[in-house]
């Protein structure tokens, strides 16, 4: 394959990206190219720099150094808000809901016009709310609908934040440990609905530690190592390599 | 759980709304009806006050104690423009000359023009989040109080103002208590519709999620600080209205109106009514109000003393509250 045929087939790429916390360098000089199609998994011990990368993706930090290439644009700057423009949404770690809302409400709060005058002047559009209730439905979350979703449990949680993700609609998914905690049978209908999401030509990527999970879901794999890319290709072949062995094991 | 205590459980917004509001007509009925009128104005105009700076503190989650200061500048606005240009002026200070607009004139100029400064102080505040909002905020109630005291041309500092004009059209003057009240009921179902359209729209929606977690809601594509913004001016021009109404009412202000005391007071309407929560802002202003004025009328209090128990019962009753029911009476979110 040529470069061309790299770029064109990927969904985002990173050049030279940094961010530093003090002495630390949480992701130094990376470039990476995440592939347009199937489920792109990144792992690394724990401090590679994993959710700092998804971090600086989606705007919620700001980039030292480098740049994001998103649509062959390259961005010095990313905005938390252009996110969505940019063809991207993602979920968080430490699961971020709208606790003291209801979950019917954290789905419709990104189903509504984003500049704030006709927000203003906008009640609930019946696609919005049948839109709404699909999500709740595929996530399960359906009856708990008018719960505050400070009340819920973790995995259901986990749950209503991947359908809010869900909400949006763009081409590339960011989960950020997705299945983290999570018992089995609500890992499996998250296994699902990603399964269901890649089928429908999204792109996933996810960041795991269960490498048996990783071996099932993903397509290609980033292994970070001190904010570095330590390996990267298709699964099987990089989990074997001594180099990423040794990451995982080495101390 | 026996079936009474059940249905207090289920019903309590419903119990407290009737308990709150029927305790304060019996009180008010038994002092006569001008004082029902009277207190009844007072209240109305607080609960403007409370309902558009529960659209900063409940919904969106901003503790601001700037809104004296809006308050204050929608007061002196319609102060300035409707004194009465015949009376003498102090003759120590230079004063601008009144033009002696009439109240309903002023009444979009005050609005207006408190918008325009509270956009301009928004955007400083907009940079700070959480207890330091909270300070800068704090900063601009003392900058509007030194203003208030010290401008002399324009708020005659520690004279005040007199002979504010009272709301009239043509030939009707609305100088009998029970037409001020009237026209206090209109501005409050206005601004209760109004506000409760806004609370019900999907901009709406945006500003409990900001409140909730901000960063979260901008990964979404929203622009917080235009959100935040644009509600800080709506809630300031609010604030302007209930300082336009309590001019016309009064007919006089001055300095210790808009204490920073009061900065911190009026914000109790909101906590003590329930956050995010429009009509606990009407029953916040009927605790706050008839506290001040029911304090005098306690058998056995000694006189004198009945400013000081009033605080006393405020901070009290404050403390339980943030104890027990931190949401307030009816309020739908916890600080």
């Amino acid at each position: 394959m040529t470069t061309s045929e790299i770029q064109a087939a990927s969904a985002l790429e990173t050049d030279k990206i940094s961010k530093h916390f003090g002495a630390v360098r949480a992701v130094d000089e990376l470039s990476i190219s995440i592939p347009a199609t199937g489920m792109t998994s990144i792992v690394g011990p724990n401090g590679s720099g994993k959710s700092t990368l998804v971090n600086l993706l989606s705007g919620t930090l700001p980039l030292d150094g480098g740049m994001v290439i998103i649509d062959g644009k390259g961005l010095r700057v990313v905005h938390a808000f252009e996110t969505p423009d940019h063809g991207l949404t993602r979920t968080f770690q430490e699961v971020r809901l709208f606790d003291q809302i209801t979950v019917w409400d954290n789905i419709m709060v990104v189903l509504t016009s984003r500049p704030w005058l006709p927000a203003l002047f906008e009640r609930a559009k019946p696609e919005n709310k049948k839109r709404a209730q699909e999500i709740l439905e595929k996530v399960g979350m359906w009856e708990k609908r008018g719960a505050l979703a400070q009340n819920l449990s973790y995995g259901q949680r986990k749950l209503l934040e991947i359908g809010r993700a869900m909400a949006m609609e763009v081409r590339v998914y960011l989960f950020d440990e997705p299945f983290a905690g999570l018992f089995p049978q609500m890992l499996e209908r998250v296994k699902d609905l990603m399964k269901e999401m890649r089928d429908q030509g999204h792109t996933i990527v996810f960041i795991e530690h269960n490498m048996d999970i990783v071996r099932e879901l993903s397509d290609h794999i980033f292994v970070l190592d001190s904010g570095a890319l330590l390996a990267e290709g298709e699964v099987e072949d990089v989990l074997n390599r001594p180099e990423v062995i040794e990451a995982y094991l080495g101390d | 759980m026996t079936s009474k205590a059940k249905f207090l459980k289920d019903n309590f917004e419903m119990v407290i709304t009737i308990v709150v509001i029927g305790a304060a007509l019996i009180f008010m009925l038994s002092q006569g009806v001008r004082f029902t009128i009277v207190t009844g104005t007072i209240i109305g105009i607080f609960a403007i006050l409370g309902i558009g700076l529960n659209l900063v503190i409940g919904y969106t989650g901003l503790l601001s104690v700037a809104h004296i200061g809006f308050f204050g500048v929608g007061a002196y606005t319609t102060a300035v423009l409707t004194t009465n240009p015949n009376i003498e002026p102090p003759k120590s200070i230079d004063v601008i000359p009144s033009i002696g607009m009439s109240w309903f004139a002023a009444l979009p100029v005050s609005i207006i023009l408190t918008g325009i400064v509270a956009l301009l102080a928004g955007f400083v505040l907009n940079r700070f989040r959480d207890d330091i909002f909270t300070l800068t905020s704090f900063g601009f109630a003392v900058i509007a109080l030194g203003v208030f005291r010290n401008w002399l041309p324009v708020t005659r500092g520690p004279f005040g103002i007199r002979e504010i004009a009272k709301p009239s059209i043509g030939i009707w003057d609305f100088d009998e208590p029970w037409e001020y009240l009237v026209i206090v009921m209109f501005f409050l179902v206005v601004v209760l519709g109004i506000c409760w359209l806004i609370v019900n729209s999907s901009f709406g929606r945006v500003l409990t999620a900001i409140r909730e977690d901000e960063q979260a809601i901008q990964v979404f594509g929203y622009k917080a600080t235009y959100y935040k913004l644009a509600v800080w001016v709506i809630s300031a021009m609010i604030a302007a209205l209930a300082g336009t109404l309590i001019a016309g009412l009064i007919e006089f202000i001055e300095p210790p109106s808009f204490t920073l005391l009061d900065s911190i007071l009026i914000v109790s309407i909101v906590i003590i009514g329930g956050l995010a929560s429009l009509w606990g802002s009407v029953l916040g202003a009927t605790v706050f109000v008839l506290l001040e004025e029911g304090m005098r009328f306690v058998p056995g209090l000694p006189v004198g003393i009945e400013g000081q128990a009033r605080w006393a019962i405020l901070g009290i009753l404050l403390i339980v509250l943030m104890l027990f029911r931190p949401q307030g009476l009816v309020g739908r979110y916890k600080l």
